[in-house]
C-alpha cells in the first residue's frame, strides 16, 4: 500500500490534519450490462494535457479546478505531464503516460472484447486540489454532463 | 489530494447513473472519503498502475478494477485490496 511515509514530514502532518470530504450517503450504480457491452471513459488526476492544451496552473489558490478533454485517438506518448506536485516521483509517468492514463490498455481491452468500447473522449485534471469547492461545484458536474452525453456506462478513475 | 479528487468525481458519476471504480493509493483516504468502489493498490504515488512500460502489470490492475464492477456481492462503499500475483 502506498503510505504516508512516502511524503515529507510537513506533507504527512498536513494529510493527517486535512478535513477530508466524506461522501455520505455513498451513491451506487450497479453495472447495468456485461462489460463487453459497456462504453468506458478514463478520468485521471495526473495532470496530463495534449501538446496544444495549456498546462494546469499550480498558482490557483486551493488547486486548479479545470479539466481537459483528451480524445480517444490521442497518442499516449505525446501526453504532457503538467502535474505540479513535487510530492511524488514523476519519472514513471513521463516514461509511460499509460501508468496513470491507460488509454492504450483500455483500447486493447476493447479490441479483445473485454470492453464494449472506449469512449470518444476522456477527462484529465490535476488532483492537487486542497479546496475542492469550485471543482465540485463546476468541474465535476461538467465532467458528468459530458460523459452522460456520450452515453458512457463505466468510469475508470486513476489518481497519481 | 489526487485520491480525494477522483473519489468526488466518482460519486457524482454514480449519482447520475454511471458505474465507477477508482484506484486508490492511500487506503486511509478511501476510508475517510468513501468512494463507491475502490481498488486499493500497494504502489507508491506516481505509479498507480504499478510500472511504466509494463502492459501486463498495468492490465492486471485494470482487470482487478473491472472485476469490482462485475461483483454483484459488493455493497457501497466497497474497498478491495489489490494483491499482485
Amino acid at each position: 500500500m502506498g503510505d504516508l511515509s512516502e511524503f515529507s514530514l510537513p506533507v504527512q502532518l498536513f494529510l493527517r490534519a486535512y478535513p477530508w470530504r466524506r461522501i455520505d450517503p455513498v451513491p451506487w450504480t450497479p453495472l447495468g450490462r456485461p462489460l463487453n457491452q459497456c462504453r468506458l471513459a478514463l478520468i485521471s488526476s495526473a495532470g496530463f494535457v495534449l501538446s496544444e492544451q495549456p498546462p494546469f496552473d499550480d498558482s490557483t489558490k486551493g488547486g486548479d479546478p479545470s479539466f481537459r478533454e483528451i480524445p480517444s485517438g490521442a497518442e499516449v506518448q505525446t501526453l504532457r505531464d503538467t502535474h505540479r506536485s513535487e510530492s511524488f516521483d514523476h519519472s514513471g509517468l513521463r516514461e509511460d503516460p499509460n501508468l496513470a492514463f491507460p488509454l492504450d490498455r483500455v483500447r486493447e481491452l476493447a479490441t479483445s472484447h473485454r470492453l464494449g468500447s472506449v469512449n470518444q473522449r476522456h477527462l484529465s485534471f490535476m488532483g492537487s486540489i486542497t479546496a475542492p469547492g469550485r471543482f465540485v461545484r463546476d468541474s465535476v458536474p461538467a465532467i458528468t454532463r459530458l460523459l452522460k452525453e456520450d452515453a458512457v456506462d463505466v468510469g475508470l478513475l486513476v489518481p497519481v | 489530494m489526487c485520491n480525494q479528487a477522483v473519489c468526488l468525481v466518482a460519486a457524482e458519476l454514480e449519482r447520475q447513473g454511471i458505474a465507477t471504480v477508482v484506484i486508490q493509493l492511500l487506503r486511509f483516504v478511501a476510508e475517510k472519503v468513501r468512494p463507491p468502489r475502490a481498488l486499493c493498490v500497494p504502489f507508491r504515488h506516481g505509479y498507480p498502475l504499478d510500472s511504466p512500460n509494463a502492459p501486463d502489470r498495468q492490465h492486471a490492475v485494470i482487470e482487478a478494477a473491472l472485476r469490482l464492477l462485475e461483483d454483484q456481492t459488493l455493497e457501497p462503499p466497497a474497498m478491495v485490496d489489490f494483491r499482485p500475483s
